[in-house]
This record gives C-alpha cells, structure tokens and sequence, in this order.
C-alpha cells in the first residue's frame, strides 16, 4: 500500500482549478489558429483572433479566460493500492476548489439550493466522480465547465435500430438550437450507449480528451469527423455570426447497452472549454 | 468597416445612428444585470413601486464580472447569454432603456420592444473576458451586493467593443430562426 495525505489531493485541485481557468488548453488554442487560417470571413478570422489574444493575455496577467468560472466536476482515478488518510477525500477535493476560486480571483457561480438559490461564496460543492484503478497512483482532472454552453447540452433515447445518421441528425438538432447562445466554436461531447445517466455522465467525460479524433475505435472515430463535418457546413460560425468553424472538435465516448435503446447525450461545451489533470 | 464611436448616456438621436452589423466602441458608464438581479428588478415594477435606478438611455450589461485582483479595476468580464433576460426585458425597455449588451439572439417580444422605443442591443464577444477587462476603468457595486457576482456593478468602460446586433428600427444581424 501507498499512503497519501489528502492534503495532497486538495493541493492539487487548487493548482488544476487555476491552471485550468488562466491557460487554455493547446489543443484547442491550436484548433482555433488552424481554424483562422480556414476561415474566409474578416468577421470570424477577426473573432477567432480575438480569442487567441484573450488566451495570451489571461495566461499573462492570471485572469480567467472566461468569467463564468464554471461549475466544477473533479475525475478521480483512485489506484486501489493507495490508502487515504489525513481526513475525507471530498471534503479535500471541495477545499481545493474553494482554495483556487478565492486565490484566483475566480468567479463563485455555485447556489446552494437550486429553488432557494443563494451563493454558496466557495464555488463549492463541485461534482465529483470516483472510479478505482489498479496500481499506487491518483489521477485527477478537474473540469470548470461554464453553464452558457451548458444549457445548450441535451440527451435522446434514440431507438436501438437508428442508424448512424440518426445519431449526426440529433447533435445537429442540439447545435442548432444551441445557435449562438453558448459561445461557438464548439466543442462537443457525445456519449453514445449506457443508461440515460451514464450517457450523460460519458458526453462530459469525452471533453476531458485532447480533440482530434481520439476515440479508440476506428468507426467512432470516422462518426467524430462525420459529425464536425455535419457541424462546420451549419455556417453557424464564431459567435453565431457565420463561418466555417461551428465546432472546434467533436469527441465521442461510448458504453455497451441495452437491447431496446440507443441514448446518445450531448455536451455542448463552449470554445473555452477548461480542463487539466495531473497523476500523484 | 469604419468603427463608430460612441458615448452614454445613449439617447435616441445616437441609436437611430447604428445600424445592425456596426461595429462600435463605447465609452461612458453601464450597468451590470443578469438573471437575479432582473426578477429583483421585475419584483419591484409587479408591485407598482419605482426602481431604485435610472434606466433611461442607460446601457445595460448582461456580465457578472470575477472579483478584480488588488490594483486591477475588474476581473474577467464577458456577456451572458442574453435570451434569459427576454421575459423582463419588455418592462425596462418601456422604462427608457437606451441599450443592452450580451451574446446571443432575442425573441421577437424582445424585438419588437426595441424596435417601439428605439432601442439597441449591442453583442459582445463570449468569452474574451480577460481581454474586455482592459477596457473597464473602474467597477463598483451599486445595488444588491448580496448577490454576489450577480449584483448591480456600475462600470466605466472606454472604448468598449461591441457590434450592433438588433437596431432601433428591429434589424437583427441574426438570421432569422427556423
């Protein structure tokens, strides 16, 4: 057994809480420049260029690229060969992020009570899964997800007979309506297969992958290209106002299912989709 | 394009000027407003009572800023999503808005309220927030502190840019929704 203190695992939130928030992820700092070569339109090369400067200056000055700081969903890997101690393992995680958003400037965007709505000032409870591994180590990814994209997420039970171009017509559908309310480029998160939670829970797991057709089978992968593809002749464009670029990236993340159902979830995640993750 | 420069308060011989798809930089004083603050807002007009602020060729902003560093005027400060704000716009438009400034589209009640009272709704650009907040000279909470980053803050901004979205005469740079 390895022991750890969970002082180690608060530390460690803080750290990827505000890395996350003041730099933007390379592969998508990367997929908005070859974007602004592809574009055409001075309006979107001017929008995408904006957003890369807004990258450069938030990583300088350690302002948040975005000031909806999000709602924070923390991704445990927990090595079944370490041993916690030094207190509860959420409480650390939720310590964590408290610790980041008050020593980042960071936006407090949690309510208490989803009726009641009142400020928690801590940005806190964040959303925590916990998965056990093998081995001595923890993975942490830490995910700020702001909640003008999130609104746009949807989720169908599609029938267990649909077909592929089932599936595009439906995250076509959510991205138009989607418009240019939460910030395109998108990046979006599909989870196919599952439960209608665990669909859910697999479209935001998916945004935690580098984009760039990732997936690890190959006709997933061809399904990813098919539906950016689908995606960027929308015209939708930066900020809805046209162009080539609806979508920075199309990831897909899928679980076997049941024999009546297909769900297939979609995380609408705005340009500035936020993560980092590191391994204790 | 030439850029137009622009001053609050903004009164209406300077929003019959814009058309939609201008681009425009704003220098003057706006109000923060988003979600909480509106139903505050639209709680008071419900029960016939007078707001305690002045909306008349005011502008307001649909932004809740992240806290500023020591030394910095203001955080990190896009727009939000502005649909939310649709169903108690109609009422401070009727008030005298001048403007509004946020992302994304408006409902056609909305529209059609600016179209009536010349009014204008200005985009921002989602998601730029470190790189609007050099354009904040200072920021301070006027109203409903206890909201948080939801509270009325008023801003001075110099050379604020934005882009007409919807004009006074009910052009939206949006195509229309299918």
């Amino acid at each position: 057994m390895r022991e750890m203190d969970v002082r180690k695992i608060r530390e460690a939130v803080t750290e990827l809480c505000l890395k996350a928030n003041f730099e933007l992820r390379r592969d998508i700092l990367k997929a908005l420049k070859t974007a602004l070569k592809r574009e055409t339109s001075p309006r979107a090369k001017n929008l995408l260029k904006a957003l890369i400067e807004n990258a450069a200056l938030a990583k300088k000055k350690r302002i948040a690229i975005c000031q909806d700081t999000g709602f924070v969903s923390v991704f445990i890997e927990l090595g079944s060969s370490v041993l916690l101690s030094g207190g509860d393992l959420a409480e650390a995680v939720n310590r964590g992020v408290e610790d980041a958003y008050r020593k980042g400037y960071l936006r407090k965007s949690i309510v208490n009570d989803p009726i009641l709505r009142k400020n928690t000032n801590t940005n806190t409870p964040s959303i925590i899964h916990i998965d056990i591994a093998q081995g001595d180590k923890v993975r942490i990814s830490v995910s700020p997800k702001g909640f003008g994209s999130e609104n746009k997420s949807a989720i169908k039970m599609l029938k267990p007979t649909a077909s592929e171009r089932d599936i595009i017509d439906f995250v076509l559908e959510v991205v138009k309506l989607a418009g240019p309310d939460g910030c395109p480029p998108y990046i979006l998160g599909i989870g196919i297969g599952g439960t209608f939670d665990y669909a859910a829970h697999l479209s935001k797991r998916a945004l935690l992958r580098p984009i760039g057709f990732s997936n690890r089978k190959r006709h997933f992968r061809r399904l990813e290209k098919d539906i950016l593809k689908a995606v960027n002749s929308l015209g939708i464009g930066p900020m809805g106002l046209g162009g080539k670029t609806t979508a920075l990236g199309v990831n897909v993340e899928e679980f076997p299912t049941h024999i009546a159902g297909l769900p297939v979830a979609v995380t609408v995640s705005c340009h500035a989709t936020r993560s980092a993750e590191k391994t204790l | 394009m030439s850029i137009i420069n622009i001053k609050t308060p903004l009164t209406v011989d300077i929003r019959k000027e814009l058309k939609a798809g201008d681009e425009v930089l704003l220098t003057g004083t706006i109000l923060t407003a988003r979600d909480a603050a509106h139903k505050r807002l639209r709680d008071i007009l419900k029960k016939g009572k007078p707001l305690p602020l002045n909306l008349k060729d005011a502008v307001i902003y649909y932004c809740g800023p992240t806290p500023a560093r020591p030394g910095r005027a203001i955080g990190s400060c896009g727009p939000t999503t502005s649909s939310r704000m649709d169903h108690f716009t109609t009422d401070l438009i009727e008030l005298g808005l001048g403007g509004m400034i946020g992302k994304g589209d408006r409902s056609d009640e909305v529209k059609a309220a600016i179209k009536k009272h010349k009014c204008v709704y200005f985009l921002a650009t989602g998601g730029i927030g470190a790189l609007l907040s050099t354009k904040v000279k200072s920021s301070k909470v006027i109203l409903y502190g206890d909201l948080g980053p939801e509270a009325i803050h008023k801003l001075e901004v110099k050379d604020f840019p934005l882009l007409v979205g919807i004009d006074s005469r009910g052009t939206d740079i949006y195509p229309p929704k299918h």
